[in-house]
């Protein structure tokens, strides 16, 4: 899933400050499982910064709804009857979220509160790591089902470099060296051979080196 | 036993249950002061209900911090059911923090804004 955090309320209320009234949109999906968008964060944001405005003698007018999912047109159509009459939309969701919403709501300031931090998962509850670097080619049947691309601090695809010490990433003692996991696991499934296999240079024009990326699939699309 | 009739309680089914955004409004609402009363340490019935309020209420501290309406009008206390002493000695220490911190600012603007009108 994406996993994004809060900015700074203070941050959030800069963006805004000119608004009298204000729609705070959460997403039901990906934020709402990394705690950062979901309808609970949209009403703590809300009251957040209604506290604030208040105390500034500027009290702030707020409106929340937290969408199925901001990344899907007809789940941002159903905010059209509430975006009428407000100043400004802030949306609790990934940068896709936001995009959506300044995409159909065009005459409104739409701002975002939450900063999109990377593809990942959960170690245990409250804390995620970073998994998938969306390289646009998956080689995880060639490592172990370890990614180099994004576990290794340089993304190097043939082994490791020399910062590699005692199973560590020489950026930090906390960080593991993918390489290292990757040669162990290969060991441990008697897989190591896999590891000497040529591999022709990466493409990565599939990648953010080929520009915005699209996926198509024409036998659901509708008409 | 006696303690300052400044207090409202609000009893909830236990500590685990209360939520950032009740806290929140218990202060837009306009308490002055709010403290959480879980129970003692290793004696929670739904085992982690006092740790998980603890955490919670740390985190609107630093939330009320942030915002500028200050994290000290909120706190979380571990008190047993059998402890009415402690508890009239707690509401004594945060009747005297909140006389000390002053009303809730928002409070004082709502007077302010009802004045005028």
């Amino acid at each position: 899933m994406i996993i994004a955090q809060q900015k700074p309320v203070k941050d959030i209320a800069a963006m805004i400050s000119d608004c009298k009234k204000v729609l705070l949109v959460g997403c039901a999906g990906c934020v709402t499982v990394c705690l950062a968008g979901g309808e609970k964060e949209t009403e703590v944001l809300a009251s957040s910064l209604r506290i604030m405005r208040k105390m500034e003698d500027n009290p702030l007018e707020t409106v929340t709804y937290t969408a199925t999912r901001q990344c899907d047109p007809e789940y941002v159509a159903a905010l059209d009857n509430l975006t009428r009459d407000v100043d400004a939309i802030v949306s609790l969701a990934c940068g896709v979220g936001v995009q959506y919403l300044a995409e159909r709501f065009t005459d409104k300031w739409v701002v975002p509160a939450l900063d999109t931090k990377f593809i990942g998962g959960s170690t245990v509850h409250g804390n995620w790591e970073e998994k998938c670097g969306l390289c646009g080619e998956c080689i995880l049947h060639r490592t172990g089902g370890i990614c180099p691309i994004i576990r290794c601090s340089k993304s190097i695809l043939n082994g490791p470099c020399g910062g590699s010490q005692y199973g560590k990433c020489e950026i930090s003692k906390d960080v593991d060296c993918a390489w290292q996991l990757i040669y162990d696991r290969m060991k441990a499934l008697g897989k190591l051979d896999k590891l000497m296999e040529f591999q022709p240079p990466k493409d990565w024009s599939k990648s953010r080196d080929g520009g915005p990326r699209k996926a198509v699939r024409e036998d659901v699309m509708i008409d | 036993m006696q303690y300052a009739p400044t207090v409202r309680i609000v009893e909830m089914p236990c500590s685990g249950t209360i939520d950032h955004r009740v806290l929140l409004q218990t202060f837009e609402d306009g308490a002055d002061g709010v403290f959480v009363a879980g129970c003692m340490e290793g004696d929670c019935h739904f085992l982690k209900g006092n740790f998980r309020a603890k955490k919670r209420v740390r985190q609107v501290k630093k939330i009320l911090d942030e915002i500028g309406f200050g994290g000290d009008r909120l706190d979380f206390f571990n008190l047993s059911a059998a402890q009415g002493q402690r508890f009239a000695e707690i509401v004594k220490e945060m009747t005297e923090r909140v006389l000390q911190l002053g009303p809730n600012p928002l409070n004082k603007k709502a007077k302010k804004e009802g004045g005028a009108a």
